[in-house]
């Protein structure tokens, strides 16, 4: 970091934390082109080898060459927090993500959500995820590239099926199903149940019933397979957990992207339009750079087809702080995920004064603007982010003979699933479980179906 | 805390981890790893497929491969997609106009992965391997011929040479052997210099003659040519492996016979009946003039659709008898209709007439396209048969 970001950067966090902000302390560290883009393939810094982000890289970096995504930073939560600042930034544009960068750090400190992650998950990430990198490897080592990556694929196609509810460490299923609760004797019936009788009581043990596995349905398809895998070897279930850590981390980010960003939008221009301290013409190339980010559509053109997290966010801030205060604006910030966030805060007035706006895109291209009340505006930004963005899917029932049985949610999701990629995710599910594995769904007809994965010899 | 002590800059930067190595390229690598894994698996459909062979000496094919798909859980496709937009737009404005039919509808929805194609290139080597490891396939003795080639092997060292020749270890080791006997001599000494020496060696002539005969008259199709040519493409590989210098021949017959370079041969379009005892005769002629059977191995293909004139078959029984007597191997590929794959036809017979008495021969019908795997698998396991017999 030069000389003279150092001496901003020291003056933006006084006036930071004289505003309110309040953060665990930030490593800031300039990093390579080369680097930004593999923290976006990757999602982190290091993380474990798997084919798949090799094709996603090829994607990003073909996208870079054309010019259409450029990144200047990114942080991650923890104590300390890493920021990573991509290396041609200019001294103007790290000015302005410098500030940035500590709003996230005060979102990631405060709210709730990022709270119990981190409580959770931890608060190394980046050391983490290297660390199950490195655990991977050597495993790749001792076991084969071939077979770790056959888990890996398993794995990784289930990353977003967590249970946020359950926490990351939880217990497994009471052995026994819960038997009657019995009544509490009064003092008559106590003394009546102590006299000696000749018909023999049965034995606790008799009386109490095996419960059936799971014990309710059960989302958290990661821990499950991992728990109660029969035949899966320890460093599978392993590499299972360390996925599954990992998507506890991701949860949030991916839950209040456009809180977040937002935030820490918000903050960046409040910061620097409060530090007197920049020369004039520093603030204003900087402040060149925040509508370059924080605008709803690209210059050139008067509609967008989708909205830009940063623009969104930033604008309701706004109006929040404006309308009700910075105090009821932490409180909101702590308190909320991007669905309460967008449906107690983003009102009609805002909506029509961002000129949002719903369309519908049908298969033969054909895009034709809505006419549509808030509540399904809000159903439409949010519809990509329930549940992970994945489809419902749960365990239904771990039967006698090992099969793994697992239903999709269909009439909640609204369809079935792609009947091929399911099959897919089968076929790696079936390689690690070697047992049978069924799901039920229905087709693009709306037809039962019940998806089989098992081998030739396996009953069912 | 103190405010200006929340800022650290790594003092160190001379050995940052991430510029140690690249992690997507890495994961890049062995995607294309299992890309080539994946097209091995489909070898028979790859080699089958014609358009493989590119150009005629090229040692590479091109075969466009798509990217790898992990697949996850997802919806089924919807016939309509809701979305939230921001701009000037009133309910009821068409921001897009449907995609005229037949225009295709590339990069709508998805997550757009699967949609990018590569090309894979691949060594014509590599896939001749893989195939004879898919085959299982020995590889085949040499018919050592009676002439002989002259090589140069090297063998010992001298300590005069030419500059290009000085074996360093070697010199070195001379170094240190004198050193260890010698306590005040320099480290090192003109005297150390060792060279490599070549010396002159014959060694048995390992050279084949491939003989493509092919079939040109009007009943022959497009479609029976290029299987034919993709047959002889895939032989030629699997042979080169045992011979240091292969000469291919071409000829073309109806009811004459000519001779042609490759690129022609291929071409050539003639009209007409068939008198496969032409074909066999020039081939004789070639041999006769050019290729002494006792210095060349020779291979003969012929491939057609089998309907010989009748009248043809006591001459190209003679023909077939004299070419047994000096040739390694004669092959018949016939081609015809998947209805006609029983070898039936009048050339199919002189052919089994040819094997039955003891000539090394053998038939393949290459009635479509995944007919051509069997084919080559069936002439080398054949030729090692021949072999061990």
């Amino acid at each position: 970091m030069s000389d003279q970001l150092a001496h901003y950067a020291t003056k933006i966090e006084s006036l930071a934390r004289g505003l309110g902000l309040d953060y665990y302390p930030v490593v800031f560290e300039q990093v390579p082109d080369s680097f930004m883009m593999e923290v976006a393939v990757y999602g982190l810094p290091v993380r474990m080898p798997h084919w798949s982000f090799g094709v996603r890289y090829i994607y990003q970096l073909v996208q870079h060459r054309m010019g259409h995504s450029r990144l200047f930073e990114v942080v991650f939560p923890g104590n300390p927090g890493r920021a990573y600042l991509a290396h041609n930034n200019s001294l103007q544009e790290n000015t302005l993500v410098t500030a940035h960068v500590l709003g996230h750090a005060d979102f990631a400190k405060n709210n709730l959500l990022f709270q119990t992650s981190q409580e959770q998950v931890g608060y190394q990430i980046v050391e983490q995820a290297a660390g199950h990198a490195h655990q991977i490897s050597m495993a790749m080592d001792e076991h084969g590239v071939e077979h770790v990556e056959a888990v890996l694929d398993a794995a990784l196609s289930l990353e977003q099926y967590i249970d946020i509810d359950q926490g990351l460490r939880r217990p497994r299923y009471a052995e026994y199903a819960p038997g009657e609760i019995p009544k509490v004797a009064d003092g008559f019936q106590a003394r009546f149940q102590a006299l000696p009788s000749d018909r023999e009581r049965p034995s606790a043990a008799k009386q109490r019933q095996r419960a059936p596995i799971p014990a309710h349905p059960e989302h958290d398809l990661l821990w499950f397979i991992a728990q109660y895998g029969a035949e899966l070897e320890d460093w599978e279930r392993d590499i299972f957990l360390a996925v599954r850590e990992e998507s506890f981390y991701f949860y949030p980010v991916f839950a209040c992207q456009i809180m977040n960003e937002g935030w820490a939008s918000y903050w960046h221009a409040r910061l620097l339009r409060e530090a007197d301290f920049l020369p004039s013409q520093v603030y204003l190339d900087a402040i060149k750079a925040h509508s370059d980010v924080v605008r709803p559509y690209a210059a050139d053109q008067q509609v967008s087809l989708s909205i830009n997290p940063y623009h969104l966010g930033f604008s309701m801030w706004e109006k929040i702080v404006e309308e009700q205060g910075l105090e009821a604006a932490r409180r909101i910030m702590q308190q909320n995920d991007d669905f309460g966030f967008i449906r107690n805060h983003l009102d009609d007035a805002l909506a029509e004064e961002l000129k949002l706006f719903q369309y519908t895109a049908r298969r033969d291209g054909e895009i034709i603007v809505s006419d549509s009340r808030l509540h399904d505006l809000h159903d439409t930004i949010l519809g990509p982010k329930y549940n992970f963005g994945a489809p419902r899917i749960y365990v239904e029932a771990l039967q006698a003979d090992g099969t793994l049985e697992l239903r999709h949610e269909h009439d909640v999701d609204g369809r079935g699933l792609d009947v091929p990629s399911a099959e897919k995710v089968l076929e790696y599910i079936h390689r690690l479980w070697r047992r049978p594995v069924v799901l039920h769904t229905v087709d693009e007809h709306g037809d039962l179906r019940k998806l089989v994965r098992k081998r030739r010899r396996d009953s069912l | 805390m103190s405010d200006n002590k929340d800022i650290h800059t790594p003092k160190s930067q001379a050995a940052r981890w991430y510029d140690l190595f690249s992690r997507g390229a890495r994961d890049w690598l062995r995607h294309n790893e299992k890309v080539r894994e994946a097209v091995r698996e489909r070898l028979p459909e790859l080699i089958s497929s014609g358009d493989v062979i590119s150009g005629d000496g090229e040692r590479k094919v091109q075969v466009p491969v798509r990217f790898l798909q992990h697949f996850r859980f997802r919806l089924s496709e919807s016939s309509e997609a809701q979305g939230v937009g921001q701009g000037e737009a009133e309910p009821g404005d068409v921001l897009r106009r449907a995609r005229a039919p037949g225009e295709s509808g590339k990069g709508e929805g998805g997550s757009g992965e699967g949609s990018l194609e590569f090309v894979l290139e691949l060594k014509v080597d590599d896939i001749v391997d893989w195939l004879w490891e898919e085959l299982q396939l020995p590889n085949l003795q040499t018919k050592a011929g009676a002439m002989e080639d002259d090589e140069y092997t090297r063998e010992g060292w001298d300590r005069r040479g030419v500059r290009s020749r000085l074996d360093r270890r070697r010199s070195l080791k001379e170094a240190i052997k004198r050193r260890s006997v010698q306590t005040e001599g320099p480290v090192f000494s003109n005297e150390d210099l060792r060279y490599r020496q070549l010396v002159k060696r014959q060694r048995p002539a390992t050279q084949a003659v491939v003989f493509f005969a092919l079939d040109v008259s009007s009943s022959m199709g497009e479609r029976d040519r290029k299987l034919a040519k993709t047959f002889f493409f895939w032989v030629v590989q699997g042979l080169r492996r045992q011979y240091t210098r292969i000469v291919p021949v071409f000829v073309a017959h109806t009811v004459q016979a000519w001779e042609f370079n490759e690129e022609e041969f291929f071409q050539v379009r003639g009209s007409g009946g068939t008198v496969a005892s032409t074909a066999f005769n020039t081939v004789l002629e070639i041999i006769g003039e050019r290729f002494d059977p006792t210095r060349y191995n020779i291979y003969l293909f012929y491939a057609s659709d089998g309907e010989n004139f009748s009248h043809d078959r006591q001459p190209a029984r003679e023909a077939l008898q004299a070419l047994g007597r000096c040739v390694n191997f004669m092959g018949y590929v016939e081609t015809s209709g998947p209805q006609m794959k029983a070898l039936r036809t009048e050339t199919a017979d002189l052919f089994r007439e040819s094997a039955s008495q003891g000539t090394p021969a053998g038939s393949y019908p290459l009635g479509e396209e995944s007919d051509v795997w069997e084919a080559i698998r069936g002439f080398f396991r054949q030729q090692q048969a021949t072999e061990e017999a």
